[in-house]
């Protein structure tokens, strides 16, 4: 009896003796896969740490980080100066992987539609209403475009991807910059929502003549056409994981990693790209510091030759060199 | 007999049982007092996070139609709208069919093909309403475009999905009330040489009416806070528009949608404003049900 006793003891002890660390984070939905992915991993190389990650959404992310309800947060567009401003201690934005956002469309006759993106903001902006439309007719001159009115998708939830595309638009048209904007979620000029990338591929593929935006990832996982953007050097490029680490190359990295890389300046560069960020303290409690540290040089080695395997785009070598002596100061 | 009985009753047990009853008192006392605590709690946090929102646009958030979370200038107007055209199309829908399965089942129906009717119905309500929402995605979407929608998703779409979602509630309670209709009245009815119709119109439905208007409420309830079903259906388009074909925007779906990326304390308060409304619109109809259901108590 005395023996079952000590040995429930001994049982219900030893995990608490073996010191098990964990951290908490939470944001982005985009990276989540690779996100996991590498928790996953970086748990087999440390036993003993426990990285948890929710992915409640980039707004989500930044808020828990403002309120110090994480130990990490992530996010797939930079917080804003205002909302640096009122986090307690700086917060560090680490690029950790790439992603890009492609039209998706549904054109039976047409195979390789061709894109620029100004059509794309008027499409949007709901002055281009038809595919004969004389604009997009110049840009595919031997493709059979149907005289159809163009039916318009977008996200309906907030989101990354909404993000990327609009901070597109926004650079390309200046009427979209004015009467649109940027944000997670923007007041759509036209179009119908769909909720997820799911949602907006699910309402393209059932509806002729339409043109969506979703992520390359989902695209290629589901085998969805889309169309060929004009980068800013005159290219059209058809997404991919080499167009996308291309206009990463190509963009001038600032030292806070905050940096938009759509309408890159790159030959190869595909237009609508862009980095996903964790968002780390710089002071943080404990010994939770040099542990974050430890596990970001072993994403920026190991965990990026991991990310093609998953559609993800991995940063370019100039990038990863600047992160990894920009993570020296975590603390 | 019984006053006797309960004299002993209280008599017997003498004060340690006392004790105990004043102790259960307390307790069912306190979960009772736990619903009405959660339910102000509720009111109040909603108050509370929306107060910027009633703030900047005053009651006029409930009637204007603009929603701008870039340049933070909302209005809940195209929800609002949204929210009530959906919910009200689907009680047209359902409501008739049924009312009429109800009568079918406990009038017309053989015993074992009502109860297999009925085991069928309420593994209806059962389904998740994602489920539900997946089907019309990939059924009733396809299907409304075939038959001439102009995009297929929509608020007929949406009200399509609603009314089959809450017409097993409306089938069962209603059938349920149907039964407790004393079996004297119909068979004096039909002494009289009243047809199968004339009973059902003259005596059925009239001793059920309350209680078939309690479960048109609850379904009402239900129809105005479904959420995942809605939106992926209905065409999350902030607009108002009289033609039911045209994609719309329902509340419970805009805070589903927008809330987890909200990262401005307006938008977020938005959002919540509309929470609040909805749970405004919610307490309205069920107050509505109580009072018409009071009236008709009083006029019988």
């Amino acid at each position: 009896m005395n023996r079952t006793l000590s040995l429930i003891a001994l049982l219900i002890a030893a995990p608490a003796a073996a010191q098990m660390k964990t951290l908490n984070g939470a944001g982005a939905t985009f990276p989540y896969p690779i996100y996991s992915k590498w928790f996953d991993e970086y748990h087999k190389v440390k036993p003993d740490l426990q990285i948890n990650y929710q992915s409640i959404g980039s707004g989500g992310g930044i808020r828990q980080v403002t309120e110090r309800t994480v130990d990490f947060g992530a996010s797939d567009g930079p917080m804003t100066t205002q909302q640096q401003f009122k986090v307690d201690g700086k917060i560090l934005h680490i690029p950790t992987v790439l992603g890009a956002v492609v039209p998706a469309y549904n054109l039976k006759d047409v195979a390789d539609l061709k894109l620029s993106g100004p059509v794309l903001a008027d499409i949007y902006l709901g002055k281009i209403t038809r595919w004969t439309d004389p604009a997009i007719a110049q840009l595919n001159a031997d493709a059979k475009l149907p005289d159809a009115a163009i039916t318009v998708v977008h996200r309906s939830d907030g989101s990354g991807t909404t993000y990327c595309f609009v901070d597109y638009l926004s650079k390309v048209s200046a009427e979209w910059k004015k009467k649109v904007g940027l944000a997670t979620a923007v007041n759509w000029p036209v179009g119908l929502g769909g909720k997820g990338n799911e949602g907006v591929a699910g309402l393209v593929k059932g509806t002729p003549n339409s043109l969506g935006y979703i992520e390359l990832i989902y695209a290629k996982q589901n085998d969805i056409a889309y169309a060929s953007v004009q980068n800013k050097a005159g290219k059209f490029i058809k997404a991919s994981v080499d167009g996308v680490t291309a206009a990463a190359a190509s963009a001038k990295m600032p030292k806070d990693f905050k940096v938009s890389i759509t309408d890159a300046p790159g030959e190869a560069a595909y237009p609508i790209s862009t980095f996903t960020w964790l968002l780390i303290y710089e002071k943080n409690t404990g010994d939770k510091g040099p542990v974050l540290k430890d596990f970001l040089k072993w994403m920026l080695k190991d965990g990026q030759a991991m990310t093609a395997a998953l559609g993800y785009a991995p940063l370019p070598l100039s990038v990863n060199q600047m992160v990894s002596q920009a993570i020296e100061v975590i603390k | 007999m019984n006053a006797a009985v309960a004299d002993r009753v209280r008599k017997v047990p003498g004060s340690r049982e006392r004790a105990g009853d004043r102790l259960f008192r307390l307790i069912i006392t306190a979960f009772a007092g736990i619903i009405l605590f959660a339910a102000a709690a509720l009111a109040w946090q909603l108050t509370r996070e929306s107060l910027g929102t009633w703030k900047a646009f005053g009651a006029s958030f409930l009637w204007t139609s603009t929603w701008d979370p870039v340049n933070d200038v909302f209005g809940a107007l195209p929800f609002l709208y949204g929210t009530a055209v959906s919910s009200i199309l689907a009680l047209l829908i359902a409501v008739p069919l049924g009312v009429g399965a109800a009568v079918f089942l406990t009038e017309l129906a053989p015993k074992n093909v009502a109860e297999g009717l009925m085991f069928a119905i309420e593994l209806l309500a059962a389904v998740p309403s994602v489920i539900l929402g997946l089907m019309g995605i990939f059924i009733l979407v396809p299907a409304m475009r075939w038959a001439g929608a102009p995009y297929g998703v929509g608020m007929l779409t949406a009200g399509l999905i609603l009314a089959l979602m809450i017409l097993p509630y409306i089938t069962t309670i209603t059938r349920e009330v149907l039964l407790t209709v004393p079996r004297p009245l119909k068979e004096a009815m039909y002494a009289l040489g009243a047809t199968r119709w004339e009973v059902v119109r003259g005596v059925s439905l009239p001793f059920a009416r309350s209680g078939i208007i309690g479960a048109v409420f609850l379904s009402l309830g239900r129809a105005l806070g479904e959420t995942m079903a809605v939106t992926m259906v209905i065409g999350n388009t902030p607009r108002i528009d009289f033609n039911v074909l045209q994609p719309g925007y329902s509340m419970a779906a805009v805070i589903a949608n927008e809330l987890a990326e909200a990262a401005s304390d307006a938008h977020l308060s938005a959002l919540v404003a509309i929470g609040l409304a909805l749970m405004g619109v919610t307490v309205v109809v069920n107050g509505a049900a109580r009072l018409m259901i009071y009236r008709l108590g009083k006029r019988a």
